[in-house]
């Protein structure tokens, strides 16, 4: 079972956006989604060697976090690039030591970064344990790196168990 | 039209204009704001919910105009949410290579050189990731 469904999630993933595309619900379409859904995984495994352990209740609580987040900082965003002068923008480079320890946990955490507007996660560390992340208006970094663990670290940490 | 109707019409509208607003606003963000790393925040960020407006309020759209289903908006928005991010991070790492090499240091934003990630290690677009850690792209 292991070996035909490395990983369920994606599949599941799969068959819903193979669903959405068709935009039908038919038989056929489902078949043909359960295939992709199979085979896709399979062929694509030596890109996912780990598999993390997923909770997927908190990953959902965290998903609508995330979106209610990038609603709202839209809105800062937009008020920072309309009122406030160059010059009065403190843009900073944050280093923010990570203590996720799986690259899928990882790279999920820096894309949050990326769409919550006002920081860009720009690169690793070679060791792994911390994000570069570009902010675009932080006149406290110290409290900024705060702010992101405990807001999408902490919560990352009981999803990716 | 029925009361219904028209009532739809005015969310649709409101969701077009307030995510062709965000687009209109993220733009007007990459042409004012100083230096490269600033402007990578207008684009990757105002078009998220700029994009997801429009793209709801299309949904919408079908679903009480046309009566049919339109989910592929959903899915586009999925596949926004996951290049976006990649896209950023790719010129975000171009830059940083830039910040090293350039003879002229016009380049250097605001914000200056980034600092370094540690004693023991360097950002990994100017050192390959450490063998046996969770950077390491490979499993040897």
């Amino acid at each position: 079972m292991r070996r035909l469904i490395p990983h369920p999630g994606l599949s599941v993933l799969l068959v819903i956006v193979w669903l959405l595309m068709a935009n039908a619900i038919t038989v056929g379409g489902l078949l043909i989604g359960i295939i992709v859904g199979i085979l896709l995984p399979i062929f694509t495994a030596p890109f996912w060697p780990g598999r993390p352990d997923v909770n997927y209740r908190a990953g959902v609580a965290y998903l609508l976090l995330v979106l209610w987040d990038i609603i709202i900082a839209n809105f800062e965003i937009a008020v920072i690039i309309l009122f406030r002068r160059n010059r009065d923008l403190r843009p900073a480079w944050l280093s923010i030591p990570m203590e996720l320890d799986t690259p899928e946990a990882i790279t999920v955490f820096a894309g949050t970064i990326s769409l919550t507007p006002g920081t860009v996660s720009s690169d690793v560390s070679a060791c792994g344990n911390y994000l570069l992340v570009h902010a675009l208006h932080a006149p406290d970094p110290q409290a900024e790196i705060v702010r992101i663990k405990a807001r999408y670290e902490a919560r990352l940490k009981r999803v990716f168990k | 039209m029925t009361g219904s109707g028209i009532l739809s019409d005015i969310v649709i509208s409101a969701l077009i204009v307030l995510g062709a607003s965000f687009a209109l606003i993220g733009s007007w963000g990459m042409v004012r704001l100083p230096t490269l790393m600033e402007r990578l925040h207008g684009p990757t960020k105002a078009t998220t919910l700029g994009l997801g407006g429009i793209l709801v309020g299309s949904m919408l759209y079908f679903q009480f105009n046309a009566g049919v289903w339109a989910l592929h908006e959903l899915l586009i928005s999925l596949f926004l949410f996951i290049t976006a991010p990649i896209s950023a991070n790719m010129i975000a790492k171009v830059h940083l290579h830039h910040l090293r090499t350039h003879a002229k240091q016009d380049i250097v934003g605001p914000a200056g050189q980034p600092p370094k990630a540690s004693q023991a290690s360097d950002w990994a677009t100017y050192e390959a990731p450490h063998p046996d850690s969770i950077a390491a792209t490979s499993e040897s």
